[in-house]
């Protein structure tokens, strides 16, 4: 696990706690970069470490906003009754009610996401390669499709969550700080994950599975656990953007597979993959880029993000910090033999 | 659900409906997935953006249709404004992830496939199209099947042109040496086939397939900007259930995809049909890992 290094650590954790206060405006903004960060993190944990890149991660982001706001709901009010509204009744909740509600909304998204992932890694895991990818995109995409018909929890025209009692400053103060630490825990664990050897596990399967396997890794467990960690993380990660939205509805808000599930996948990318800080900085890159762009590009942002997708992957695969590796290469304690590597 | 069922039983003559419905959909459909299985087995490319080829090939047959050109003669253009597409899309991406690993050029083509789908939708907008070919509707069965004529057209050209993709393999010097670099590249390149030039045109080749089928789509259903994801995807489920350089499995597994899609869109409700097929593929991929699970011996 990495030390705290205060030259690396410090000005990140000032940045974070004192933004709200220094600039309010921008709260929402920041608190979206923290689960931009936390995506980033969670996809690199398979796609980085492990190498198998799943383009469908965001099925736990939506599955876990489902199941906080389901929870949520459930605990104090019928659910058919309360989606059935529409927010046409008012569903009034008391303090206590609502950060209960949200308490345990939030355990049991991280828990439940990360429950669905290990029963579909049962079946999922013997793909491999471009097919795991294309399976896991097919089962995000469904996700979406069959929670947009499910009149249960509102079908296609969503359910609003809980309403937070109290100003709308405070609600984004609070889940500015959620988010935060969200991302910072997420951080912190994977820093540790990858110094144990389960880190080392994961990278064997990367690197060769079949040889992995011979050695007595049982790779299926690996795969399992790390892929229930990712989803672990990106349910709660979703919990607290559902409550942040205050509104959740299957295509764009819980499942969008072409815009947050791509963009994880892109973040890590343009950080680069496989690095504990490529994704973290791909992923505060990429944010500051889209938020200082999107309004200029009049409908051709999306036009600009496959253009960057593309150029990254064809022309810059090995990411900002794969460059610097490259670059630098005894910053990062790597010692190179000039006599060996002189040609 | 139930009620749909029921239908069907008590109206056999739905069931004609449907599988032809299903029967004309499906070819188009084969169309495009042999374009996606011949890539993929020649380059090892898996080309997520062949929807999109096909939607774009559509869009090309309806502004046609609206500048007044038949989308019939639309077709012919259609296939060559692919095929240089194709060329170019090969030039500048494809050729630079060719040898690089499998998710490379799955991630690359994504890219692409947002750029085309986020293009047309700001050069055509977002709504649904059909190329207008004014043919007649014809009704059999005591008037209980409607089947328009531009289908029967439709699904005669799609075996056409199947026919001259397949003879121009079989029998054309390019179709030899894609054959032959298919089977091995190297040993290709030390016989002097250009295997650049033979992946360039083997690129292109599909997004003229593609090409093709989209117009014929264009005719006989709807596009729209987004519905390229959906194609892509059929394309991959059709591919991965047939395996390539199995042309006959290609055929069956699209004419098949299409007649499952229209009975899942009838029975289940029509809101279900892209899960349908999505659920499908998902179910071919778990199907066809259990089959290779038996062959493998796991480390318990």
């Amino acid at each position: 696990m990495e030390s705290f290094n205060p030259k690396l650590h410090l000005p990140i954790l000032i940045f974070g706690i004192g933004a709200p206060f220094v600039i309010p405006g921008v709260t929402i903004q920041i608190a979206v970069l923290w689960v931009m960060v936390l995506f980033a993190l969670t996809w690199d944990i398979m796609g980085g470490q492990m190498g198998y890149n799943s383009l469908g991660n965001i099925l736990f982001f939506g599955s876990g906003m489902y199941i906080s706001a389901l929870v949520q709901i459930s605990m104090f009010a019928n659910v058919s009754e309360y989606t059935a509204s529409s927010g046409a009744v008012d569903f009034s909740y008391t303090n206590s009610e609502y950060f209960w509600g949200l308490g345990w909304g939030i355990l049991a998204a991280g828990i439940g996401s990360a429950l669905l992932a290990a029963s579909l890694g049962w079946t999922l895991f013997g793909l491999r390669g471009p097919y795991f990818a294309i399976g896991t995109l097919g089962i995000a995409l469904t996700a979406g499709e069959l929670m947009g018909t499910w009149e249960w929890v509102g079908a296609g025209g969503g359910l609003a969550m809980p309403v937070y009692p109290g100003s709308a400053d405070g609600k984004s103060f609070m889940f500015y700080f959620m988010c935060f630490f969200a991302a910072i825990g997420t951080y912190l664990f994977c820093s540790w994950l990858y110094s144990t050897r389960f880190g080392l596990a994961i990278n064997a399967i990367r690197d060769d599975e079949q040889k992995a396997e011979a050695m007595g890794i049982h790779t299926l467990r690996y795969k399992t656990i790390a892929w229930s960690v990712s989803a672990f993380f990106l349910g709660i990660s979703g919990a607290l953007f559902g409550n942040m939205t205050g509104f959740v509805e299957p295509l764009e808000v819980a499942f969008p597979v072409a815009t947050f599930g791509i963009f994880m996948v892109a973040m890590s990318l343009l950080g680069g993959k496989g690095t504990l800080w490529g994704p973290i900085l791909g992923a505060a890159l990429f944010h500051v880029l889209k938020e200082f762009t999107w309004t200029y590009f009049l409908g051709w942002q999306w036009v600009a993000l496959g253009v960057l997708i593309i150029v990254n992957v064809v022309f810059f695969q090995q990411g900002i910090m794969g460059w610097l590796m490259e670059k630098f290469p005894e910053r990062f304690g790597i010692i190179v033999d000039k006599k060996e590597t002189a040609k | 659900m139930w009620d749909n069922i029921s239908i069907l039983t008590a109206a056999p003559v739905f069931n004609i409906q449907l599988i032809l419905d299903g029967l004309f959909i499906g070819s188009t459909f084969a169309l495009a997935a042999y374009g996606l299985a011949l890539v993929w087995g020649v380059m090892n490319v898996k080309n997520l953006a062949q929807g999109d080829f096909v939607i774009m090939g559509g869009y090309i047959a309806w502004w046609l249709g609206k500048q007044g050109i038949h989308p019939l003669w639309g077709l012919p253009i259609s296939i060559v404004v692919m095929f240089t597409f194709g060329w170019l899309v090969y030039v500048t991406i494809i050729r630079r992830v060719i040898d690089k690993d499998m998710f490379t050029s799955l991630l690359a083509t994504f890219g692409l496939a947002i750029v085309l789908a986020q293009a047309l939708n700001l050069m055509f907008g977002p709504e649904v199209q059909t190329a207008e070919s004014d043919f007649a509707i014809r009704s059999y069965f005591d008037n209980s099947v409607t089947v328009a004529d531009i289908k029967l057209v439709a699904f005669a050209l799609c075996g056409v042109l199947a026919v001259v993709v397949v003879l121009f393999m079989k029998n054309s010097r390019m179709g030899q040496a894609i054959r032959a670099t298919a089977q091995d590249a190297r040993a290709a390149r030390v016989m002097g086939i250009d295997t650049d030039k033979v992946y360039a045109f083997t690129f292109s080749l599909n997004a003229a397939i593609c090409g093709a089928a989209g117009a014929l789509i264009s005719m006989i259903w709807v596009i729209q900007p987004f519905y390229g994801i959906g194609h892509s995807i059929r394309s991959f489920v059709i591919v991965t259930a047939a395996g390539f350089g199995n042309l006959g499995g290609v055929i069956m597994a699209g004419l098949g995809l299409g007649v499952m899609e229209q009975y899942g869109g009838f029975v289940l409700g029509a809101e279900y049909q892209q899960a349908c097929v999505v659920g499908l593929l998902v179910a071919v991929l778990i199907y066809r890992q259990l089959e290779m699970r038996r062959h493998r011996q796991v480390v318990q």
